[in-house]
């Protein structure tokens, strides 16, 4: 009888341990999950190889029921999903500090939100890191590797774990981060991700018809509920797109149309173009994203428009 | 070998072999009450096997592992002659397997987990639905089912082992496993 065969006998029968492996696997999906339950798991994963592979086993093919949130009923549960994750926050299980919130091992799923303007950095416990952007809402489910991109733009840099790659919700799209750092957008009627470093693949649809579409650095992917595409961007496209990280908004040749349109998402007084000829403009330069005085002045004594204050609007016309 | 490198090779090579490893216990070992355990000494022979060096044809080594494994047991228990075991020749197992890949991103997965959902005792499908559904924390799911924390923590154990079986494509009629 061979060393591990005797270890593994010593530790009960294979359904025991599957039994095992499974509470300690519900164990730490669904409930508080302290230092010392780690300790007490990693003791157990260490008392045979038994026990290790009967946990990996579970925690692998756990991770491919995952499709399984695909039959949620959304209008009737959002509400009270909404109640519950207000519970766990106020129960304190995620600790924030100012801007930037740190997740201790274990959290309930927990939703972070920003205002118009706003930006939060979320630290996950494994290392990864996520950005999100103005007038945004992530969520982060019981499982830290699974996130649901409600509204908004989040960046994702992610520490790469083979065993439970990252993945991150957005409608019936799936980002799954093959050792990346990614940019989210969650548009009105599609998606937007684009690639700054590693490996991703986007899982489009839910049950029948499934698409998917692997990334390389410099992919920008649109999936909408119809079709994916993919288009290449260079490298000062990327930083551009991540500007606003640094508090800065970056354009290049960008119609005036969409330069109002990003400041608009930054700010709560929207800035209005008046004519179609306004509307097709070029412009050239960065900006802070919290300053649409100072884009404004631009298009006055630079490109020589016509700015009208309308109550909390601004409009620009020729 | 890294320990991330031997889970990553375990997950991504061996575990998807697990209906096919499953059959080749089934055929070939009498006793039905056995599979599971002989599953999983397959599994840890592998596993420590790999620790030192990863095999280059895991398919291979498994159904070796498993083979050889047959053949210790019917000696020491000499219940049944030694050629009631098949040479690996003989078997087609290693044939017409789905690629990892194919078995990780197989499209019917939903169909087979929402039936696998569906035969689960009706405490424990609530449970399960509660939990890995929509996503509700433990102590949520107990106070909607009105029951202790420790009960649901069984039902949702259970759960997830009936669904996993199911991941790795168990046939749900045959004895010998959970």
């Amino acid at each position: 009888m061979s060393a591990s065969e005797q270890k593994s006998m010593h530790s009960g029968s294979a359904l025991d341990i599957e039994g095992q492996a499974a509470l300690w696997l519900q164990r730490w999906q669904f409930w508080d999950w302290s230092p010392s339950d780690q300790a007490e798991l990693d003791a157990w994963l260490a008392q045979s190889t038994a026990h290790e592979v009967a946990y990996i086993r579970l925690m692998s093919g756990y991770g491919r029921t995952e499709r399984l949130i695909a039959l949620r009923a959304p209008r009737l549960d959002r509400s009270m999903l909404g109640r519950l994750f207000r519970i766990a926050a106020a129960a304190g299980v995620v600790v924030a500090l100012g801007s930037a919130a740190l997740i201790y091992s274990k959290p309930k799923e927990v939703t972070y939100t920003t205002p118009i303007g706003g930006r939060q950095t979320i630290m996950l416990a494994d290392g990864s890191r996520i950005d999100l952007n103005t007038d945004s809402a992530l969520r982060i489910g019981t499982d830290a590797r699974r996130v649901t991109l409600d509204s908004g733009e989040a960046y994702f840099q992610i520490k790469h774990d083979s065993a439970r790659p990252f993945v991150v919700t957005v409608g019936e799209h799936r980002v799954i981060d093959l050792g990346t750092k990614f940019l989210v957008r969650s548009k009105m009627d599609h998606l937007d991700v684009t690639l700054v470093e590693g490996r991703a693949r986007i899982d489009s649809g839910n049950g029948g018809a499934t698409q998917s579409v692997v990334l390389t650095p410099g992919d920008e992917v649109i999936a909408t509920a119809r079709e994916i595409t993919k288009v290449r961007k260079t490298p000062q496209d990327l930083s551009n797109e991540l500007g606003w990280r640094r508090g800065v908004i970056v354009f290049q040749h960008t119609t005036l149309a969409d330069a109002v349109a990003e400041f608009n998402r930054y700010n709560p007084n929207k800035i209005l173009i008046g004519s179609n000829a306004v509307a097709a403009l070029k412009i050239d330069g960065t900006f802070p994203s919290d300053d649409p005085d100072s884009f404004v002045e631009i298009a006055q004594d630079i490109l020589h428009l016509r700015v009208e204050r309308r109550g909390e609007s601004v409009v620009i016309t020729k | 070998m890294t320990a991330s490198a031997l889970v990553d090779w375990f997950v991504r090579e061996v575990l998807p072999l697990e209906a096919a490893l499953m059959h080749f216990l089934q055929q070939n070992w009498r006793n039905p009450h056995e599979i599971a355990d002989l599953r999983q000494d397959v599994y840890v022979r592998v596993y420590d096997a790999a620790r030192k060096q990863i095999p280059t044809h895991t398919k291979a080594f498994v159904f070796q592992t498993a083979r050889n494994l047959l053949i210790n047991r019917v000696r020491r228990d000499h219940v049944v002659p030694i050629e009631a075991v098949p040479d690996l020749e003989t078997l087609d197992v290693a044939a017409d397997l789905p690629s990892p890949e194919d078995a990780t991103i197989a499209r019917d997965d939903l169909r087979r987990l929402r039936s696998a959902l569906d035969k689960l005792p009706p405490r424990c499908r609530e449970a399960v639905i509660l939990g890995r559904v929509e996503g509700l924390p433990g102590r949520a799911i107990a106070v909607r089912m009105g029951v202790s924390d420790a009960t649901v923590s069984e039902h949702l154990a259970n759960g997830i082992r009936a669904l996993v079986n199911e991941v790795y494509g168990h046939d749900p009629n045959s004895k010998g496993q959970s």
